[in-house]
Formats: C-alpha cells, structure tokens, sequence
C-alpha cells in the first residue's frame, strides 16, 4: 500500500514558490519562509495570489506531486497537470466505458449508493450519540425518504432519473442536516445547500472542506492512471473534473460533512472565523482556514478499516484506494465497483 | 523512517570547500538542516540509499567523515530541541 505524505499548505496570500534542487521553496516578498523537500509531501494547497514558478511546476509533476491554486478565499482557480503519462490502455478503457451508457450508469450507481448510504450513516451516528437532543423523529423520517429512495437507484433505467433520485436524496440529507448542529446554533445553521458563493457560515464551511477533498481525489485519480475529467455520473464540460466529482460523491459525508459538524460542536471554529461580505457571500478568515486545514490534515492520518480491502489505512488513502479499485474494475479484474461505506 | 545525517568536511583546501559545499546541497535534497552540518532526512530505505550513496561518492575518505543515526519510524519521542531555529515536523501540519 502507498504511504500517505504530507499536504503542503501555503495560506500567506503574497506567498510564491520556487525549486531548489529537490526543494520547495516558499517565498514571502523574496524571503525564504518555508523549506521542505519534494519527497516529504504528495500534494501542494496554495492560497495565494503569486504562484509559482514553472520550475517547481515541473518539480511537482516529475514527483507525482499534486499542485493546485486556491483563491485566499478558497475558491478553486487551476491546477497544474504534468505530461499526460500511465497507462494508456487504462485511459482508453475509461473513455469507452464512459461512452457506453449502460456501463457508466452501473458505475454511477455505486458512487450514488455508496453517497446514499453514508448520509444515513451521518444521520444515523446523530441520533445514536446524541438521541437526547436532537429531534429524532426528522432525522428518522429523513432516513426513511433514504431507505425508500434505495431501490430506485438499482432500478433506474438511465443517468437522468438517476441524477433525478441523486437530487431527491440530498434534498432529503440537507433539510435536516441543521439537526445535526448541536452547539453554536446562533452562528451555524444550515437552512439549505447553497454555494457559490456560500450564504452562511456552515455553507462556507462545507464549501471549503468539499474543495480540499477534491484537491485530494483528483491526485487520487491521477496517480492511478485514470483521467480525472471524464467521468460516469458528471457529463463532460470543459474544465470540469467530472470523474473527481463522480468519486467525490460517495466520500462527501464522511470526509466533509462528519468533520464540519464536529469542527461545529466540538467548537473547534467559531463565528468569528468567518466573514460576511457585503453581496452576502460568507468567507473564511485566513485563521479560520488554518484551523480547518488543521483538522483535516490531523483526519487524514487516523486509521480506518477500509470495509472492501479490509486492511488498515489512513483516512487520507480512502480516494486513493477508491480511485484503485474503479481501475480494476475497469480494467476488468473485479466484477463491480465497491463503493466506499463508512462505519 | 529518519536519518540524522551529521559530517565533518575538512575545509584546509580549496577542494575540501568544495566537498563541503556539495555535501551540504546534496542533503539538502533529501532533508531539513537543523544545524550547521547536521540534516534530519525522512526517507523510505531506496531514497536513503541513494543519498548514502551520492554523499559516499562525494566526500574524501582520508580527509573527511560521515555519520548516519537511525531513529527509526518511531522517531518523534527520540528527538528533543532546545534553544532557537526549531525545525518543522514533516509529517505534521505543514503551514506557512
């Protein structure tokens, strides 16, 4: 199993980086601020409006290194993509399954089920830990819309009443998702789902949290050979990683929403770590992101069980390994695509 | 696992200075300089090797020594710091 490095956060926004040697180098108005070499980490998160210079790009696509540009706000920008190399076959494959309706819809079922499935988990876990207070008989009716929607995702006859029962169930989720809220109510409520920009302090939280796993999973994608932007359940656009997207469903509850409730009602960020801007968009403050970018760099190093492999890994291999066995299924070696439940 | 990588480089001649100076850029590659000629490198077994040996090829072995300390995966509690320049944990958060 690959070891899993670590992410290089770069929050200072006048921040640029540059190679020396095996080195990344960051640099804060032509001083060196940071040092590190290039085999210490697998991926580079830079908030910033400087950048980087094309030799470190090129250092970063040599090691399989991941780089991306956020705005400081968190907003995804670019990311930098090396010469396209791997395995050609493997490419090929996705691009033909990808055609085929039928195949793309039975691998899109997965990433929805495996999504399906792990919001119950998250509500489920509500009402277990906390019974007493939160108002369960919403939580359970949410579930059940859950449960009755599961059949339907088997029996769908193509993508569009699929993306149709996707919807349902999300709408389903995040109507009681405020229920999960338990501390800081004044400051995080989640009234629904919005984005682009984020509305309020829980959206935003989500909103960023859902950018870093992307970072995450397309590497994850990369680094197995598949090509992140063609994908089953997404339709291809321009610039859009349909596949990271497709992946990402199945892992948002566990990676994203169960680490913002408990960043929320462990009180681990507050109110004051976020910014209301005056067309009402929400942001993080740059301490507010580094608290998060805090935790979710110390939640990817716990161990799990993965449930399909059943081996031991850190959290932060769960889209690697994800991206692996949709290559072996791809390639053939296994009958179907094992979405990830979490426990 | 980590390497503590520590050396002498006799610096009397020009060449000896040259050593030095190719030592410290190679260990630099693989690892944080915690002190003048004293480099923390976190590295699988084939990395190691080949730092082992470029830095081999590099120094005089009449003239200058080499030093490697394993401190293992478990390297954390066997390190302590005092004083000023604390180094980073390369394999905790990385922030800057």
């Amino acid at each position: 199993m690959r070891k899993l490095l670590n992410t290089l956060y770069v929050t200072t926004p006048e921040s640029y980086l540059i190679r020396d040697g095996e080195n990344v180098i960051v640099k804060v108005n032509g001083e060196e601020r940071f040092r590190i070499p290039i085999h210490n980490i697998e991926g580079i998160v830079c908030f910033g409006y400087m950048g980087a210079s094309p030799q470190l790009m090129r250092l970063c696509t040599d090691n399989n290194v991941g780089l991306s540009f956020l705005t400081p706000s968190g907003k995804f920008l670019a990311r930098v993509h090396g010469r396209v190399r791997g395995n050609v076959l493997l490419r090929r494959t996705q691009y033909r399954t990808a055609d085929n309706p039928e195949t793309s819809l039975d691998i899109a079922r997965g990433f929805i089920i495996g999504k399906v499935v792990n919001c119950r988990t998250v509500l489920g876990r509500g009402i277990r830990d906390h019974g007493e207070v939160v108002r369960c008989d919403r939580i359970r009716s949410a579930d059940a819309m859950l449960i009755e929607n599961l059949p339907g995702i088997d029996d769908c006859a193509n993508a569009d009443s699929l993306r149709g029962i996707e919807g349902n169930c999300a709408k389903f989720y995040f109507d009681v998702f405020d229920e999960l809220i338990l501390k800081q109510k004044d400051d995080f409520f989640l009234s629904e789902r919005n984005r682009r920009p984020p509305l309020d302090n829980m959206n935003a939280l989500l909103s960023f949290l859902y950018t870093l796993l992307a970072h995450d999973v397309e590497s994850a994608l990369e680094t197995v050979g598949l090509d992140p932007y063609v994908g089953f359940f997404h339709t291809d656009r321009p610039g859009r990683p349909s596949l990271a997207l497709d992946l990402m469903e199945e892992l948002r509850p566990f990676l994203g929403d169960r680490l913002a409730l408990n960043l929320v009602n462990l009180k681990q960020v507050t109110g004051s770590d976020f910014l209301k801007k005056e067309n009402g968009a929400v942001i993080m403050t740059e301490n507010g992101r580094k608290k998060v970018l805090a935790a979710w760099q110390k939640r990817k190093v716990d161990l799990i069980t993965h449930p399909y492999l059943n081996e031991k890994i850190p959290v932060g291999l769960v889209p690697y390994v994800q991206a692996m066995v949709l290559a072996r299924f791809l390639r053939g070696d296994i009958d179907g695509y094992p979405p990830f439940f979490m426990n | 696992m980590m390497v503590l990588v520590t050396y002498d480089v006799s610096t009397e001649s020009n060449e000896g200075k040259k050593r030095l100076r190719r030592v410290a850029k190679e260990c630099v590659n693989y690892g944080q300089r915690v002190q003048n000629s004293v480099f923390e490198c976190l590295v699988d077994p084939a990395q190691f090797a080949q730092l082992k040996h470029s830095l081999c090829g590099i120094i005089d072995e009449e003239k200058d020594s080499l030093r490697f300390y394993y401190l293992g995966k478990n390297w954390k509690r066997r390190v302590e710091h005092f004083g000023a320049k604390e180094g980073y944990d390369p394999e905790g958060l990385l922030i800057t």
